[in-house]
């Protein structure tokens, strides 16, 4: 009834309040350190608040990129990567040295590049519309307004991995899937009511 | 669209919640969990806490007091007040800050803010920049709340400090704050002309024409406290207000 969420601490950020917005919405989250940790868990969640290369370096010198791809690429363990954590499924960043990514979508995370009239970082509260039917945004209206704040964006290659877009730039990707890979580049744990539904949809997912 | 942002501002010093005009004599106005439930119950789009006293003390920022509050933030929480270094950056953001500002480290040395947007990204990093112009004079910078001039252009500050990877500048005047007689205008129409960064205008607002001259000025989003505690002006009427204006809100 109370699925074993990890979060996925690798000493970056605050995985507090992702925790705290699982435990709102019925999980039972825990922190995730090691591979053991990863393999007890009924659902993964990628936080990150920081740099690309900076974020890969960590998860290797914790040696969670292996455990990570076993168990959501081989064994269909739902994954939710949100902000840098969802950048992280590309292969390459423009963030940072050069250092390859999980790579689990063909895509390629760059700076922003912003229209006239827009600053850099996006930083506030933006609609988000999905691509088509998804169990992650059942329930949360068309254009919600979910909290930003990020310099770089996801390109995929593959536009069937792009699950829902937000009006900045050039029209950026606000999530992405391919089940049981989700990412969200805006943060649900920050966006008040509809960020816990969507929390709570992806808890239930299987 | 990207809706401008309404940012009620909580002022911290010694266990309470205060307010006071030009950052001085303040006044205690509560306790901060029962202001950060309010706010969270009325689903305003931030929140800034600083603690205005740490920097002049000599202190860091108060971790313990951070978690707490941070418990009870399901909204984005920027944090400042006595951050020297990477490690309070990181310390802030361990208990739940998300966004960490930066004042008088950061003018007396940009390398603390390159230092933490290396590590933590430029969008967890907010310069904070204080100024005072006595009235008709030019502006300058100052420093620990307000208390050290150090001569400094307000425009030459934000360039240095957005190039060294702050991801936005709250752009406070200490003459104004707590007047509830506007923005500084001309400092932040000045420094967003010179940033490519958002600009959040801090102290002076009373009313909610003032936001708006604030985001005509170029401001991306407007910080208030005595406005939102002394007045029974609310975030929410602010908002219909922008929208009329013609500044997207949320809804």
């Amino acid at each position: 009834m109370h699925p074993k969420v990890a979060v996925v601490d690798y000493g970056l950020c605050n995985v507090d309040s992702v925790g705290r917005a699982l435990a709102h919405c019925g999980a039972s989250p825990f922190l995730a350190r090691d591979a053991a940790d990863i393999k007890a868990a009924d659902q993964v969640v990628l936080p990150g608040v920081g740099a690309f290369d900076a974020a890969m370096a960590r998860l290797t010198e914790l040696d969670l990129v292996g455990v990570l791809t076993d168990t959501v690429l081989g064994e269909g363990v739902p994954f939710l990567g949100i902000c840098l954590g969802m950048q992280l499924l590309a292969a390459t960043s423009d963030e940072g040295r050069p250092r390859p990514g999980l790579g689990w979508l063909d895509a390629h995370v760059a700076r922003i590049d912003p229209a006239p009239g827009e600053r850099v970082p996006h930083v506030g509260w933006n609609e988000v519309d999905t691509t088509g039917p998804s169990p992650l945004f059942a329930d949360v209206p068309p254009s919600t307004d979910f909290y930003f704040v990020h310099s770089f964006h996801v390109r995929c290659r593959d536009e069937a991995d792009i699950l829902a877009t937000v009006p900045f730039s050039v029209g950026l990707t606000a999530a992405v899937a391919r089940h049981p890979i989700y990412g969200v580049q805006f943060h649900p744990e920050k966006s008040q009511r509809h960020g816990l539904t969507l929390l709570r949809n992806f808890v239930g997912l299987r | 669209m990207l809706k401008t942002r309404i940012i009620p501002t909580l002022l911290y010093r010694d266990f309470g919640l205060v307010k006071g005009v030009g950052f001085d004599s303040r006044r205690a106005i509560g306790s901060p969990m029962q202001a950060i439930k309010v706010y969270e119950m009325r689903g305003v789009d931030e929140l800034m806490f600083l603690d205005v006293r740490a920097s002049i003390e000599g202190r860091g920022p108060d971790f313990a007091l951070i978690d707490d509050l941070a418990d009870e933030c399901f909204m984005p929480f920027t944090v400042g007040g006595g951050v020297r270094d990477v490690d309070d950056v990181r310390g802030l953001l361990r208990v739940g800050a998300d966004k960490v500002a930066i004042n008088s480290a950061a003018v007396a040395d940009p390398g603390v803010v390159r230092a933490a947007a290396d590590e933590f990204g430029s969008q967890c990093i907010v310069a904070s920049i204080d100024t005072r112009r006595f009235g008709a004079g030019t502006a300058t910078v100052w420093t620990h709340a307000g208390t050290i001039d150090t001569g400094r252009d307000p425009v030459a500050v934000a360039v240095e400090l957005a190039e060294a990877g702050a991801g936005e500048i709250l752009l406070a005047s200490a003459d104004a704050d707590g007047t509830l007689d506007g923005y500084d205008l001309a400092t932040i129409a000045e420094v967003c002309a010179a940033v490519g960064v958002p600009v959040i205008a801090s102290g002076g607002a009373g009313n909610f024409d003032h936001l708006v001259a604030a985001l005509d000025s170029g401001a991306s989003a407007v910080a208030a406290a005595a406005m939102f505690h002394f007045t029974e002006q609310t975030p929410l009427e602010a908002r219909e207000h922008l929208r009329a204006a013609g500044y997207p809100t949320r809804r």
